[in-house]
């Protein structure tokens, strides 16, 4: 039933981009039809799919390392009461940060390689994950509270047994957010400076008025970033039922 | 389980300099069933919580003691009025969870014959989503029994049932709950009719201790003298407090 639905809005949507190029008559260097788009599609397979590899390294890369240190951020902000009122402030600080303007700079600190763009990734989904996570170890009802109070626990076994479960459907949501943002800042970092990537075909394309191409690229990293969340949507499902102990 | 203490309480409380009781003074007979009975917001949570050591930002002025001079806080199971059972867990580990929360070794298979002795062998492994109200109110029957203590604080455990399953809870809860000092707070007079050993009135002035049927608790439901302390329990709640 949501494959169908699915399947029918994206059709709509070909059906629409299709109507614009036949009612505006545009040139396809300016914008190519959905079936010259599909023809560079195929015809670059090779080429696409071996720069979609790259974005994925990244952006796979990026999201293991920005939820690790994202979930040990709000666990430990979560269990210091100090370290929240000291780091919390700098937290949503950093998240102010356009982090457009930090991809030059770490491009010049890491280099044209993987790691400015890893960085570019951790830096864009480490406060979503953060801030869900924290958000749900602190909103802990306070029944089970109660409960293990009254059953004289531990602080760290309520946090292992109550505080943490109890938050895991929080923590599923904040990774599904990342699965969105973090293929955003992977191409970021590609733009600025990359000699692979997506990032770097669009604009290599677009430098060419190879707009088909381009087109490509982007159905492409949509895709990625679909699957993504629909494989991240799947676990916060299991995270949100599973036992976690 | 230790032998059951009474226990005596007497204090007042506040709350950033605003008292949420009068002063009170009352004792708990060992083994007996204690019902603290009245209107929201007159503080007899505030007392159950004071006793289980939960409220940490109430000022409390007083004594809480055992007669035994031991300490409470290691002897006391706490039922509420939600259940408090975690979603994530099956029954036979939301009922050996307190083992698990103090790194004790957990008997599972306690666990079980608890579950079956309130009636829900078929269910054991079974998440709470998958259980009705009264059933899910066994379940923390059963994790209370499981803690085995001598104290039992039950906070209206019973008053979100429809009126049959409160009733089957009532029996079974005086069933399992026998030998143990028990204090129900609840702002059922037909509860504290059927269930109190000592049924005490609390309102903005006090408490008011009632005479309570000389049938042992829990009295049938049907009783005259239970019905009689009950319509007495409403009169007495209905008194405006001076």
């Amino acid at each position: 039933m949501k494959i169908t639905h699915a399947l029918i809005s994206g059709g709509l949507l070909v059906l629409v981009w299709q109507s614009i190029v036949w009612l505006t008559g545009l040139p396809h260097f300016i914008l190519p039809s959905p079936l010259q788009v599909a023809q560079a599609l195929i015809e670059n397979a090779a080429l696409i799919g071996e720069h979609a590899l790259v974005t994925l390294g990244e952006v796979v890369l990026g999201m293991l390392i920005g939820a690790i240190l994202g979930i040990l951020t709000a666990l430990h902000l979560a269990t210091s009461e100090r370290a929240r009122r000291l780091l919390g402030p700098i937290l949503v600080f950093s998240q102010a940060i356009p982090v457009f303007a930090l991809a030059p700079v770490l491009t010049l600190w890491l280099g044209y390689g993987l790691w400015s763009k890893i960085a570019m990734a951790v830096l864009i989904i480490y406060f979503p994950v953060t801030s869900s996570f924290l958000d749900g170890l602190l909103q802990t009802p306070k029944a089970y509270l109660d409960l293990a109070a009254s059953m004289r626990a531990t602080p760290g076994r309520t946090l292992r047994y109550i505080r943490i479960p109890a938050a895991l459907p929080s923590l599923g949501t904040g990774l599904k957010l990342a699965a969105v943002y973090a293929p955003i800042g992977a191409v970021i970092g590609e733009w600025v400076g990359a000699s692979q990537g997506l990032g770097y075909l669009m604009l290599l394309a677009n430098g060419r008025a190879k707009i088909d191409l381009m087109f490509a690229a982007v159905i492409v990293l949509c895709l990625m970033s679909v699957t993504l969340f629909l494989i991240f949507d799947t676990l916060a499902r299991r995270l949100a039922a599973s036992r976690a102990l | 389980m230790s032998k059951a203490p009474d226990i005596r309480f007497s204090g007042r409380a506040t709350a950033e300099g605003k008292p949420l009781f009068a002063p009170l003074s009352f004792d708990m007979a060992a083994g007996e069933w204690t019902c603290l009975l009245g209107a929201s917001g007159v503080g007899k949570t505030t007392v159950l919580r004071l006793i289980a050591e939960l409220d940490h930002h109430v000022r409390f002025e007083g004594h809480i003691e055992a007669s035994d001079g031991k300490p409470l806080s290691d002897r006391i199971a706490f039922m509420a009025q939600s259940d408090m059972l975690l979603p994530w867990l099956d029954l036979v580990d939301n009922v050996t969870i307190g083992a698990k929360l103090r790194g004790t070794p957990a008997a599972a298979d306690r666990a079980q014959e608890l579950l079956a002795r309130v009636g829900l062998a078929d269910h054991l492994s079974k998440k709470p989503a998958a259980l009705s109200g009264g059933q899910r109110q066994r379940v923390a029957l059963a994790r209370t029994l499981m803690e085995d203590h001598p104290i039992i604080l039950l906070d209206e455990p019973f008053s979100a049932l429809d009126a049959k399953t409160r009733a089957d809870m009532q029996d079974l809860a005086a069933e399992h709950l026998q030998g143990r000092t028990v204090l129900l707070v609840t702002h059922d007079p037909a509860e504290a009719a059927r269930l109190g050993d000592q049924v005490l009135v609390m309102s903005a002035t006090g408490l008011t201790p009632m005479r309570v049927p000389t049938a042992p608790a829990p009295r049938p439901v049907d009783d005259p003298q239970t019905l009689a302390l009950q319509g007495r329990l409403y009169q007495t709640l209905r008194e405006p407090s001076t």
